[in-house]
């Protein structure tokens, strides 16, 4: 029973990471209304600039929001000038994007900063929370940013008109425009928010990870189970989902002997399939209801 | 009373194909003008052209202003309010947020709070499902919530595309109540698009027959009514 509440606190740490990559995930698909493939690498990217930064010699929480910035103003420009002259092609051609933007960011990272791992510092330090060896203090300032976030997120969306109006021009672009709503824009800033929050969840995974072009491969899988599983038009329920997919992977992990650490990442792929087929909407999603 | 709207030679199409070639019409301000027309003679396409959701070529000057060229969203700040077929509710959000979309591109807060009373008391249905998802309401809620939504751009001219469309016909009598209040209680200028000739010719002052994207016919809404051709093709008796 002590083994089990021990996994359980492990996984909640290690969902952290999830968690915060899910919330990116489902803040695009909030925007753009199309999963993003790029927001992994993107967040790698914004990472690397955070560690440039501070190999010149800036402090930590000077390159803390000069990232965020950069990372805006990039997400912005890779609207504006890759996404909005091909906004109204079909949807395999913004996958097609998505995809040359991802190896596009990853062989950058690599021809610039090459491949070798890299250790990236913590703001929590590493020491153990509580003298326990299972959460340590960065995951838990982990889970505590991604919680912060996720408060932030919901005030903005659901109380400001800039909010509102990103959600508008999300769900039906052409009634916005009749509004008033400038969707265009509205776009091009769900971009910069989600490369924002890419590059904090980047910058908080990075010293758990370690920093190399290829960190987030698999944590944007996981990100994307946890936001499938808590369901995409939820930004809370992508948060639960990322602690989920954490606990399920790390329990699954140490009580089936056979999944070991090998067949861990399969779980989170299994864990997208059987949500998308047993419940779309995944856990806290709205379910949209429609009279036609 | 003077010209809000003066539209000569609008031609627009879809994908190359023309649908209208060369419509002339002009509403006085404070006015309800009418086009009437069968399916396909380019009711509709005359609305998305005057607001810029698909290109067109001539004139279309409102309050002194071309409207050809521009973006819809700036259009809308000129206060054109279009309410579209279909309705274009935002069916994911509340009632409530639907009308705070609608007075997007308005800044002062404590108006746009009293105009969402001032809505409610026009349509009493919609206050009752204030914070109910607006994909729920009935068909006839939903085309009240559209006209709501365009009432909270405090509009000097709406454009209306089948209001009467799907809607029971005690609910269409209702619908039009309102609108003829609206036009005669806020001075809100309109511009109906119907298919039910009778139903608009009631409200209408004005009348433009609409036929394969010209315009055959027009005059005062009275006269058109006993026009031989238009009892005949368009009202039935």
């Amino acid at each position: 029973m002590e083994l089990l509440g021990q996994q359980i606190l492990a996984g909640i740490a290690t969902g952290a990471i999830y968690a915060c990559m899910a919330l990116a995930v489902v803040m695009i698909y909030q925007a753009i209304d199309h999963l993003n493939f790029a927001q992994g690498e993107m967040a790698m990217f914004s990472t690397f600039i955070a560690y440039q930064l501070m190999l010149w010699g800036l402090p930590y929480w000077v390159a803390f929001p000069i990232t965020l910035i950069v990372s805006f103003i990039g997400g912005v420009l890779i609207d504006r000038v890759v996404f909005k002259p091909i906004h109204d092609a079909p949807i395999l051609s913004h996958v097609v994007v998505f995809i040359a933007l991802l190896a596009i960011l990853n062989s950058t990272a690599g021809f610039i900063w090459d491949f070798t791992v890299k250790s990236f510092p913590s703001p929590f330090g590493s020491a153990p929370l509580f003298g326990s060896s299972l959460i340590s203090a960065h995951q838990a300032g982990m889970i505590g940013v991604t919680l912060l976030l996720l408060v932030l997120l919901f005030v903005f969306f659901r109380y400001t008109r800039i909010g509102l109006s990103m959600r508008a021009a999300a769900a039906n672009p052409a009634s916005a425009r009749l509004v008033g709503v400038r969707v265009g824009w509205m776009n091009a800033l769900g971009w910069g928010m989600a490369a924002a929050i890419g590059a904090i969840a980047g910058i908080l995974i990075a010293p758990v990870v370690f920093l190399e072009p290829n960190m987030m491969i698999s944590i944007l899988l996981y990100g994307f189970a946890g936001a499938v599983l808590g369901g995409l038009t939820s930004p809370a329920g992508a948060v639960l989902g990322g602690f989920l997919v954490g606990i399920v992977e790390n329990l699954a992990g140490t009580f089936i002997p056979v999944i070991g650490g090998e067949l861990k990442l399969p779980i989170a792929l299994m864990l997208i399939v059987a949500v998308l087929v047993f419940k779309p909407s995944g856990l806290m999603g709205r379910t949209v209801v429609q009279r036609v | 009373m003077s010209t809000l709207l003066d539209v000569k030679g609008l031609v627009a199409g879809y994908g190359g194909i023309p649908a209208l070639h060369g419509v002339e019409f002009n509403l006085e301000e404070g006015g309800v003008t009418t086009l009437l027309g069968a399916n396909g003679a380019g009711k509709t396409t005359t609305l998305r052209a005057l607001c810029g959701m698909i290109r067109a070529r001539g004139e279309a000057t409102f309050a002194g202003k071309r409207l050809i060229g521009m973006q819809t969203e700036d259009i809308v700040r000129l206060g054109i309010a279009h309410v579209p077929e279909g309705r274009g509710t935002f069916t994911r959000m509340s009632v409530e947020e639907n009308l705070q979309l609608g007075a997007m591109t308005r800044r002062n807060g404590s108006d746009i709070k009293q105009d969402i009373e001032r809505v409610y008391d026009h349509f009493p249905r919609l206050r009752q499902r204030r914070a109910q998802q607006a994909g729920t309401l009935s068909g006839g809620e939903q085309q009240m919530l559209a006209i709501g939504r365009a009432l909270m751009l405090r509009p000097r001219l709406m454009l209306l595309d089948e209001p009467s469309f799907g809607l029971a016909p005690l609910v269409v009598r209702e619908m039009f109540h309102i609108l003829a209040a609206l036009n005669r209680d806020e001075k809100v200028s309109m511009l109906l698009v119907e298919q039910n000739a009778s139903l608009a010719l009631s409200l209408a002052d004005t009348a433009y027959l609409l036929e394969t994207g010209r315009i055959v016919t027009s005059g005062p809404a009275a006269q058109i009514r006993e026009d031989e051709g238009v009892r005949r093709s368009y009202l039935g008796y």
